[in-house]
């Protein structure tokens, strides 16, 4: 089965890029299945199960998105694998632009859109720096010159992405990344897979469920802001 | 790539002043001009390379990415478009497209179609040099030969520029710093004549004058599409431009599609317009996903050109009167 990780900022547009492209999966004959990872609720996994294919959703709750997404792919695939798919897509939301979702090996996509402002690409860590794919939608609504500085502000983050346009509400473009999908390297098992890079570290005691402020309560990875003091 | 860790920063950033903004992307500031790039970035700790998400060997590939577009080297790699030729595949029911149409440079074909008719297709067909590999079937050939696939991702080489009615500028900058950013993204020199240039001609084709100090975000819709049009006939690096109408308030169409052929654009133009579809040397015609027909502008039709355009002045006329507090009780 082939595996395919999709990552982006929320509201990005990646669950109407991966509908266009189920759909032309769909019609090409083959088997495709979707789990979705969000935070508190989604609904995606509705308008995934209304495309007649089999869905897993995962709410990670008061966890980081990032590490429950790594601590259960592994079930997910083998679940993919014994419906016996053809490609599982997996999408989750990068909620800190520090996430980084990526897997050697499979092919790992990036959603972001043009309306995020020029400079937003250099801002997201390794979930676009190390992505196979970046795909860029929402450009029928900013001009072509916002367009050709934005894909050009990508390069500079992603020197080896190839970048693709798709129209998530058209579906412009959607049978193109579809084709690129289908070249997806096979993925039979993860068990000693590795990340592209390591996730956004955390434990201190607010990961504990501290709720106090103040020096005295803080435990653990902790990180010190430096206040720079401004000559007059 | 291993020469220029070996250089020192001070003559990298004099060569090539883009680079410190490049490293200023990934919170890296020069402060000893005499290290070479290499120390520098072996000097920075583990834990910088880990905040900003990337480490040290993908940082080098996007610099080696960025310094190739600085030469433009990828640009004088890609051969230059002088034509197009779709071939046809099918419509939605399978039936044979049989059309073999060229696009040269300097041509505008207008296409018309109802909505959903597969206008959008067609455009992507191209944008993506179909090779029988798209719902359509359809093959695209650039100057006659069968492009190479790698040529697909290729920021430079990208075929289609597009132009629609809900496009809009959504930075927040001054028509010049606009302009200026997307010249400075096609690493072109001599720049500020080249500004200076686009917003003189956008002005031309629009009906209301704006300056250079204008915030993108406060032209007028005819203005906007000025800005979008001049700017994408002097800097767009695509060389087939897709306009979807051209609305008939605040803008010069003619003027705007001469601007484009004058500089050798292939203009596709998706109309319903009468005026706009005559002003075009011919039509395609899209039925249920496919090009039904393919019709030549006759001599006819470029007379009634001639009709409409006055219609359309009369019009015109009537609208400025109405701004400026007339009545119209006699027309």
């Amino acid at each position: 089965m082939k595996l395919v990780t999709i990552s982006g900022p929320p509201s990005s547009g990646k669950t109407a890029v991966l509908v266009n492209v189920i759909k032309s999966i769909k019609n090409s004959g083959l088997h495709a299945g979707a789990v979705k990872y969000d935070c508190l609720a989604t609904d995606d996994d509705a308008l995934f199960r209304s495309l007649g294919i089999p869905v897993q959703t995962g709410l990670s709750g008061n966890l980081c998105p990032d590490h429950y997404f790594v601590s259960n792919i592994e079930e997910c695939l083998k679940w993919g694998i014994s419906l016996n798919l053809d490609l599982l897509v997996s999408e989750s939301a990068g909620l800190c632009n520090r996430c980084s979702p990526h897997i050697k090996g499979v092919l790992a996509v990036c959603v972001i859109d043009n309306l995020m402002g020029v400079t937003t690409p250099k801002k997201i860590g390794p979930m676009l720096k190390f992505a196979d794919i970046v795909v860029i939608t929402k450009g029928d609504i900013v001009s072509q010159a916002e367009r050709e500085v934005f894909a050009f502000q990508v390069r500079r983050a992603n020197a080896k992405a190839k970048i693709m346009h798709v129209n998530g509400i058209t579906g412009q473009g959607a049978s193109e990344l579809t084709s690129l999908f289908l070249q997806a390297p096979e993925t039979e098992t993860l068990d000693g897979g590795i990340l592209r890079f390591s996730m956004p570290a955390a434990l201190c005691s607010y990961c504990l469920g501290e709720t106090k402020i103040g020096m005295e309560h803080q435990l653990g990875n902790v990180k010190r802001i430096k206040i720079k003091q401004e000559q007059p | 790539m291993i020469d220029i860790l070996e250089k020192k920063i001070g003559h990298l950033t004099a060569e090539f002043p883009p680079l410190t903004e490049f490293f200023s992307d990934y919170g890296i500031t020069f402060n000893d001009l005499h290290a070479t790039l290499g120390e520098t970035l072996e000097g920075l700790a583990e834990e910088h390379y880990e905040d900003m998400g990337i480490d040290r060997e993908k940082l080098l590939e996007n610099l080696d990415g960025f310094l190739q577009r600085v030469t433009l080297s990828e640009i004088a790699e890609a051969p230059t478009v002088s034509e197009i030729t779709i071939i046809g595949g099918h419509d939605k029911n399978g039936h044979p497209e049989e059309i073999e149409l060229t696009l040269l440079r300097g041509s505008v074909t207008s296409i018309v179609g109802p909505t959903g008719s597969g206008k959008s297709r067609l455009l992507a067909d191209i944008e993506w040099m179909a090779q029988n590999d798209t719902p359509t079937g359809r093959t695209i050939r650039v100057n006659g030969q069968k492009p190479d696939p790698e040529l697909r991702f290729s920021l430079e080489y990208k075929l289609v520029a597009q132009l629609s009615q809900n496009m809009n500028f959504v930075m927040d900058t001054t028509v010049a710093e606009f302009v200026f950013m997307h010249a400075e993204s096609r690493m072109i020199s001599a720049i500020d004549t080249l500004v200076a240039d686009i917003i003189a001609q956008a002005n031309l084709l629009a009906g209301e004058p704006f300056t250079a100090q204008t915030p993108v975000t406060a032209l007028s819709g005819g203005q906007s599409r000025a800005l979008m049009i001049a700017d994408t006939a002097f800097l767009s690096s695509s060389p087939v431009v897709l306009i979807d109408e051209i609305e008939n308030a605040g803008i010069d169409r003619k003027k705007a599609l001469s601007l484009l052929v004058r500089k050798e654009k292939i203009v596709l133009m998706a109309t319903h317009d009468p005026i706009l579809a005559l002003m075009a040397e011919r039509r395609l015609i899209i039925k249920n996903g496919g090009i039904q027909k393919i019709v030549t502008t006759t001599s006819r039709e470029k007379e009634n050109l001639i009709k409409l355009e006055e219609i359309d002045n009369k019009f015109l006329a009537l609208r400025t009167r109405l701004r400026s507090g007339e009545m119209l009780e006699e027309l």
